[in-house]
């Protein structure tokens, strides 16, 4: 009886070890439109990118090397430092042998969520579903020399030999321009722009105090990235300072304090921002769409994107922002988008862009 | 309604009773105070009338006593022995501060003190602090001077002392004299009209501290632009020179943004001033506007290209 005993949990155990390693096959054949999609965007986040692949119908003509850069991100772009977090995909329309699937992805990354839609051609290809991958073909720049003559500013400051009253050499001199206070979505948000007024770059944040109808401070908060740290000479900022939870109704003052703080700095690079819109996306919201192009001959590795949006009096009634997480080459448009507040969209007469850039190579 | 005055109070005519003894004695004790610091002889000391820092002094005592001397200052102890009747006499290095002294002779088992004023030296030295280090120019009021006289010990000169300043730019400028008060000048002067390191001179006799005040140009000024090139498929935009309204180039590295509006929507570029012109590419158009700003100032001409109507 013992010995039955120990046969019988002998193999039990060795079944349970065979289940254990037993894994479903990640490049099993789709058989769905949205399971092919699933399928390929689960290996992406899983970081197999050749299980990936065989989700990608030949007939797409994307090589393996230009799907893998799309995927992991280059040239040091925000989507190189960033983490597939969620797949949702949706069927908009299927026949027999096609299907649409939109599919929302959701992305980690250093500066908080990315989220990103794609309308995904799917085509049954022997029995088995896979994905018309969007071929992304870039035009090669022609070999070129682009002189670099803009401006740089570097800083001496202050030592121990200067003696009593001999200043240090004085921060820039910055000015708000205006400010807004509205209230959406529980919380409040205080809106404006700041200018740097002086001859020389400067280093700004905002930082805003709530003051309640005691006179105490209810709460303190930061720009934080919804300004343009690094302002060069009378350049203008968007900033927007949030705070949760909050009602105007509780306050009865706003305390502004901008920061200014002289920094080395460099004039280059140059971005035009081109054929700005506004527009509907795909799911119905009103983006701001445009182009971004870069001027200069240095790559612009993480490239940021403030909007600025004006009624019909000029007065600021809401700031924008958004990262582009592919990095932008030299003289080569990157399509951007930035959403707008759905209730606000009638009520913007105008608008304004500015790009702050984040470049590993460029010496500040 | 409110409660009535009762000038008879008892409770409050001796609240000011009281009021009036307490008076009395600080009174009493200021005016005792300051007779023993008028240098008069009191007792076993004798001390000059008006004692300069910096400057020798002698200190004698009375037939009653010698013994030791302590003179304390501030921030200063000096300690001598004295013979009966005799006289210490005291460097002007050692005596260095300027303020209340008290003097101390303790002879045997006994001791007398008196209190004696020391005044300041010449001005000797300056500290000059002048704000801002940086202006626009042609600003009202917006340059800042503040000096503190000192002496040679450094004791701050409290009595009024004229001192001169002197703001100019290139060899020329303004010149003003302000009397100090309690130690402390200080000025409000206006930005030139023509940029340049403003020299910024404050002194007081033979002594001067000179300091630099950067003076910028200010906001652009009649900012105009016209189309420099034209290709394939973009139009460069430039300004003309950028001035100030004083004729003051603006620094190069200075934003100016083109805006572009046609059919396909708005383009707009931040381009930075090299060499006192801005220029800018933006994409040809058939039927488009383009304007100019820098900072909060609007170009005052706006470009129509294509014109296709």
């Amino acid at each position: 009886m013992s010995r039955v005993l120990a046969i019988a949990f002998m193999v039990l155990t060795v079944a349970l070890i065979v289940a254990g390693n037993v894994h479903h096959s990640k490049t099993a054949p789709a058989s769905s439109p949205e399971g092919a999609v699933q399928s390929l965007f689960a290996n992406v986040k899983d970081h197999n990118l050749n299980a990936a692949y065989s989700y990608v119908a030949p007939s797409s003509n994307v090589d393996f090397q230009d799907f893998q850069r799309e995927m992991q991100g280059r040239d040091s772009s925000l989507r190189s430092y960033s983490q597939l977090e969620s797949v949702n995909p949706r069927v908009m329309h299927e026949s027999e042998n096609e299907a649409l699937v939109r599919t929302e992805l959701k992305y980690s990354t250093a500066v908080g969520a990315f989220y990103d839609t794609r309308d995904l051609k799917v085509a049954k290809d022997d029995g088995t579903w896979k994905v018309q991958w969007p071929a992304q073909k870039e035009q090669p720049l022609p070999p070129q020399v682009i002189p670099v003559n803009y401006l740089r500013w570097d800083v001496i400051w202050r030592g121990p030999g200067d003696d009593w009253g001999a200043q240090n050499v004085e921060n820039p001199h910055v000015r708000i321009l205006s400010m807004t206070a509205s209230e959406h979505d529980g919380g409040i948000s205080i809106l404006g722009e700041i200018v740097n007024e002086d001859t020389i770059p400067a280093f700004v944040s905002v930082d805003a105090t709530l003051v309640g109808k005691n006179g105490q401070d209810l709460a303190e908060e930061t720009s934080f990235d919804k300004v343009s740290h690094v302002l060069l000479p009378k350049e203008v900022s968007p900033y927007r300072v949030d705070f949760p939870q909050r009602s105007l109704g509780e306050v009865k003052n706003v305390r502004l304090r901008p920061d200014s703080m002289l920094v080395p700095a460099s004039a280059d690079p140059v971005i035009g921002v081109l054929h700005q819109r506004i527009e509907k996306d795909a799911k119905g919201r009103t983006v701001l769409k445009g182009e971004l192009l870069n001027e200069s001959g240095q790559t612009v590795n993480i490239p940021h994107v403030l909007a600025t949006f004006y009624n019909d009096s000029g007065k600021v009634i809401w700031v924008s922002d958004g990262y582009l997480d592919q990095a932008l080459r030299p003289q080569t448009p990157q399509p951007f988008a930035v959403d707008l507040r759905d209730d606000l969209a009638s009520s913007a007469h105008s608008y304004r862009v500015t790009v702050n850039q984040y470049s590993v190579n460029r010496r500040d | 309604m409110g409660f009535e005055r009762d000038g008879n109070d008892p409770t409050r005519m001796t609240m000011r009773l009281f009021i009036l003894i307490a008076l009395a004695i600080l009174v009493a004790w200021f005016a005792a105070d300051s007779a023993r610091a008028d240098g008069s002889q009191d007792g076993n000391l004798r001390l000059p009338p008006n004692p300069v820092a910096g400057q020798p002094m002698s200190v004698g005592a009375g037939h009653e006593g010698g013994g030791t001397l302590y003179l304390i200052g501030p921030g200063q102890v000096i300690r001598r022995e004295v013979k009966e009747g005799g006289e210490v006499q005291i460097k002007g290095e050692e005596l260095r501060s300027a303020g209340r002294w008290v003097a101390i002779l303790k002879s045997g088992g006994s001791s007398s003190s008196k209190v004696f004023w020391v005044k300041e030296g010449t001005p000797e030295s300056l500290s000059f602090l002048a704000h801002p280090s940086r202006v626009p120019v042609a600003r009202q009021g917006v340059i800042n001077g503040f000096v503190f006289v000192f002496d040679r010990f450094h004791n701050l000169i409290l009595q009024p002392t004229p001192v001169n300043f002197s703001l100019s730019v290139g060899g020329a400028g303004a010149t003003h004299t302000v009397a100090s008060r309690d130690g402390l000048a200080s000025i409000d002067a206006s930005s030139a009209a023509k940029e340049g390191a403003a020299q910024f001179v404050a002194s007081v006799g033979n002594v001067s501290v000179r300091r630099v005040v950067q003076q910028v140009a200010s906001e652009p000024c009649n900012l105009r632009m016209h189309v420099a090139q034209r290709t394939k498929d973009a139009v460069i935009i430039e300004t003309d020179p950028v001035r100030d309204c004083s004729g003051n180039a603006v620094p190069d590295g200075t934003i100016v943004t083109f805006m572009q509006t046609d059919a396909t929507g708005k383009s707009m570029v931040d381009a930075r001033i090299k060499k006192g012109i801005a220029q800018a590419q933006l994409p040809l158009s058939s039927d488009a506007t383009i304007s100019v700003a820098s900072g909060v100032v609007l170009g005052n001409n706006e470009l129509r290209i294509g014109g296709g109507r």
